[in-house]
């Protein structure tokens, strides 16, 4: 019982502070499920955040359906859907009935204008974190700055295609290697 | 109220990769029901931006209640997550597949490839909300206390916003 309140209220508390979309969540997500509840590593939170990011939907709610299933099974699923969805459910139900003009609101526009830069800061930091972590031959860093160029330069290239290629490149590699070591 | 369900339903289907990839979806279904003028469209998106959660789930939220009140938007939201519910439970088995297979190697050079997609959506971020020295200043405030300090990030982000709203409305 107690994991599954774990699970609803950290993501309660990611679905309420991913302020500017999709990656925004990565922050307090790290910090919660990777470094205080310890429910995965570096790798598998970056194998998450993959998986969740080739299906369709909110990546938010895809990465709590799957934690909380992997955590504990179908009441998981729920507890994880539930606590990512309601934050955004109550603030915009409160805004549509009661704050219409929210959006011409000074404070408000000046909180969110300061929050912006603070999330792409907090972002790079989570990136920083990971490259630290898993980038450790030359193999991996060739592989990061290749995604990278690819997700930069070429525009509207889905990030599916990057992520499938990844997979398939590194199992050819290690298929490559594992000869040599032998030898 | 049954279209409004299945309509989002469709969306939450059909929009990969999440966040803005779903707007122009959304928006040609939207203004195909004429639920909304382009005008109010583009207000909720803005206000979807502004606020916390996924943006599908704001905007179902929005226009549910725009339609039946709290009943609507409730069935909107349930549309929109549905077909994440049936997938990523699908995508949980072969996740556990992969792992214990012998090609579950590939997942290491996938958490790289995230890894720099990551960086790559800093990169993109960078332009946008950085545009001033204040900006800067308040990123690398940011960067600082999250790298060398037990400080949450929950706090920083409700920081920032406080000083934004001080430096923004009083000082600047």
């Amino acid at each position: 019982m107690q994991v599954i309140w774990q699970i609803f209220s950290s993501f309660f508390k990611i679905g309420a502070f991913t302020i500017g979309g999709g990656y925004a969540m990565l922050p307090v997500m790290q910090r919660d499920i990777v470094d205080r509840l310890g429910w995965m590593d570096e790798q598998e939170f970056m194998e998450t955040i993959a998986v969740t990011q080739s299906a369709p939907g909110a990546i938010a709610v895809n990465t709590a359906i799957l934690i909380g299933k992997q955590m504990a099974g179908m009441p998981g699923v729920i507890a994880g859907c539930l606590g990512a969805v309601l934050p955004s459910f109550l603030i915009i139900l409160a805004i549509a009935i009661f704050f219409r003009n929210i959006l011409n609101w000074p404070p408000a526009i000046n909180f969110f204008a300061g929050v912006r830069p603070a999330v792409v800061a907090l972002i790079a930091h989570v990136a920083w974190k990971m490259a630290r972590k898993l980038i450790n031959h030359s193999f991996s860093l060739l592989l990061f700055l290749i995604s990278l160029a690819l997700i930069i330069f070429v525009p509207g290239l889905h990030p599916i295609w990057v992520i499938l290629g990844s997979g398939i490149i590194t199992i050819i590699w290690a298929t490559q290697k594992q000869p040599e070591r032998e030898a | 109220m049954w279209t409004l369900f299945l309509t989002f339903f469709k969306i939450g289907l059909f929009t990969f990769g999440g966040g803005y990839a779903m707007i122009p979806l959304m928006q040609e279904e939207i203004i195909a029901h004429s639920w909304l003028t382009q005008a109010e469209f583009l207000n909720i998106v803005a206000i979807a931006e502004m606020t916390p959660g996924p943006i599908s789930i704001n905007a179902a939220t929005f226009i549910g209640y725009q339609l039946n009140g709290v009943v609507g938007s409730a069935l909107a939201t349930f549309g929109v997550v549905a077909p994440s519910l049936i997938i990523m439970v699908i995508f949980s088995h072969l996740l556990a597949k992969l792992k214990a297979s012998k090609y579950a190697i590939a997942l290491k050079g996938v958490a790289i490839t995230v890894t720099a997609l990551i960086a790559a959506a800093v990169v993109r971020l960078i332009g946008p909300a950085i545009t001033s020295y204040a900006d800067i200043a308040i990123a690398l405030a940011a960067f600082v206390l999250v790298a060398k300090t037990k400080i949450s990030p929950i706090l920083i982000i409700l920081g920032s916003g406080l000083v934004g709203v001080v430096l923004y409305g009083y000082i600047l």
